[in-house]
């Protein structure tokens, strides 16, 4: 704060009588802000947006050289990518479903019946998220793995495996803005209901879901997009029965070496998945959220 | 209170404690416990051992923790320059532009990170920017998939900033420049360092671009917890689990006091 006095003296004594200097500047308004947003464009276009035209190129291009659909049709035609596009949708699919039903439960318990010690756990759903997926995947493997806690290693290498990991690690983040809608509930509402002998599950349904409903939208809509785009989770259970789009196309590009098909399969992942994150955005927009 | 009854509070609390316990604790519980073990074939880790943390904090870990904090660091503080720098421009521009700016900085997040790293590798292996095998290339998707999250940040802050302040400043004759430097950015502050705490822990636990374009000489710590587990260590690869948290959470913990210290500015 002391370094603040001197530099506001400096600027008054050198500031031009008001009104005219702050036309002049104010004058050139319609393309300068433009001109300002210019170079974080250019830096997005020149390591994004460049990057995923050279993508959609290459996967015109066989190896052969020259422009062909063949990459298209070789992949869209093939066995692995039917069933992993399959696999993709219904775990993310279930696992979005899984986690609404968890996080509504566990919200609903935390801001309505609070236990002491509910806002710590509060608190360890915000840690949790910052933590990388692949762990609970880790943790998995030693509850479930050969010699493990539980012990059927067969269940890991199934898509419920990755189920039960998706599931985990992705509730807290529909948690979250469940958290903070439900922190926007007048509780005299509740009360009022209460004393007008609603029971506990009508006053869910009637005042608490309505007003968690875009929440709901927003996070169940994010989740489904992260799910869908999931490769920490399923490379860690190294099972080989189940593969999704992200890791068809780490396995073609990094494994097989084959750069056309592992961007054929990269353009229709994005495609899907852009698809549904600008529902997302809509869905969001119109929930205010 | 939703629920009156003594008996029911405590059926949905013990519910509760069922879902949440095995489910989200158990698992940080299973690898902490387990970083500290040498067997774990019956309910409890057995073969107590420090021998597993000597492992991780040396030789090739250690270097990959250096690695990891010095990828997340740059990262985020690339991220946060053009994120930040997206967001003011993107705010003084009109209702449609800036809504067409928002789904250009936001399309990152819905791009699979795989992708990402694909895209990168594809585009920074030929003449003109030959990135392929040094670290930059690394740092640069790191960068590309936290830059999302600055800006989202940044731009939802400065929405909820109060026009008062930059007005009275302009009012007695501050320059645009000056406005930024010495009102609009301290007052984004505390936003600006959970930003930056942000993108440092997604940077730090990123593995899904990295496994597409690691350099040999640059493995971040994700990666050598994978190398770890494919090859069937999982109690060393525990023990790096444990420290990447640790050192994660370290990070974020001396982000949020400067948090607090700015916000009380």
């Amino acid at each position: 704060m002391a370094e603040v006095a001197p530099q506001v003296r400096v600027v008054r004594g050198g500031s031009r009588p008001g009104g005219g200097s702050r036309r002049s500047h104010t004058a050139p308004r319609p393309y300068k802000p433009l001109l300002w947003a210019l170079p974080p464009i250019a830096l997005l276009g020149l390591v994004f947006l460049y990057p995923l035209a050279l993508v959609v190129r290459q996967s015109f291009q066989p190896d052969t050289g020259g422009f062909s659909l063949q990459p298209y049709a070789d992949v869209l035609a093939s066995e692995s990518f039917g069933r992993a596009l399959w696999t993709t949708v219904w775990l993310a699919v279930a696992a979005t479903a899984g986690c609404l039903v968890l996080g509504f439960l566990l919200a609903l318990v935390i801001a309505f019946v609070p236990f002491p010690g509910a806002r710590t756990v509060a608190r360890f759903v915000d840690v949790y998220l910052s933590f990388p997926s692949f762990l609970i995947t880790l943790a998995l493997l030693f509850i479930y793995g050969g010699t493990g806690i539980v012990g059927s290693f067969r269940f890991l290498t199934t898509p419920w495996g990755v189920l039960l990991a998706e599931i985990t690690y992705f509730t807290p983040f529909v948690m979250r803005p469940l958290l903070a809608a439900f922190s926007g509930i007048d509780t005299a509402q509740i009360e009022a209901a209460g004393s007008l002998g609603a029971r506990a599950p009508r006053i869910v349904r009637r005042i608490i879901l309505p007003e968690a409903l875009p929440a709901l939208a927003a996070g169940g809509s994010l989740v489904l997009v992260l799910c869908l785009n999931e490769f920490g989770i399923v490379l860690f259970t190294g099972a080989k029965g189940v593969t999704t789009l992200p890791m068809l196309v780490y396995g073609k590009a990094i494994l097989e070496s084959d750069y056309p098909g592992a961007c054929v399969v990269a353009v229709v992942n994005v495609l899907i998945s852009v698809g549904l994150y600008g529902l997302y955005r809509v869905v969001s927009r119109r929930a205010g959220a | 209170m939703l629920v009156h009854s003594r008996k029911a509070r405590w059926a949905l609390w013990t519910v509760f404690l069922v879902l949440f316990l095995p489910l989200f604790a158990l698992p940080l519980l299973v690898v902490l416990g387990a970083s500290f073990a040498t067997h774990w074939s019956g309910v409890l880790p057995s073969g107590p051992t420090g021998a597993n943390y000597r492992a991780a904090t040396r030789g090739e870990a250690l270097q990959a923790l250096t690695t990891s904090l010095v990828t997340a660091l740059t990262a985020s503080v690339l991220a946060l320059a053009a994120g930040t720098w997206a967001a003011l421009a993107a705010a003084a521009l009109g209702r449609r532009s800036r809504k067409a700016m928002d789904a250009l900085f936001m399309l990152p997040v819905a791009v699979p990170s795989v992708v990402v790293g694909l895209a990168v590798l594809v585009a920074f292996s030929r003449p003109p920017m030959l990135l392929n095998g040094t670290r930059w290339i690394v740092i640069t998707a790191h960068a590309v998939l936290v830059t999302a999250f600055a800006y989202q940040s940044v731009a939802a802050a400065i929405t909820r900033l109060d026009p008062a302040y930059e007005q009275a400043a302009a009012s007695l004759g501050a320059r645009p420049g000056y406005v930024l430097w010495r009102v609009r950015l301290p007052l984004l502050l505390p936003s600006l360092t959970a930003a930056a705490g942000l993108c440092f822990a997604l940077s730090m636990g990123e593995l899904s671009a990295t496994m597409m374009l690691y350099p040999p000489d640059w493995t971040p710590l994700p990666v050598l917890i994978y190398a770890a587990t494919d090859r069937g260590a999982l109690f060393t690869g525990s023990a790096i689990a444990v420290v990447l948290m640790a050192a994660t959470l370290l990070v974020l913990l001396a982000v949020s006091r400067l948090r607090t210290r700015a916000s009380y500015r």
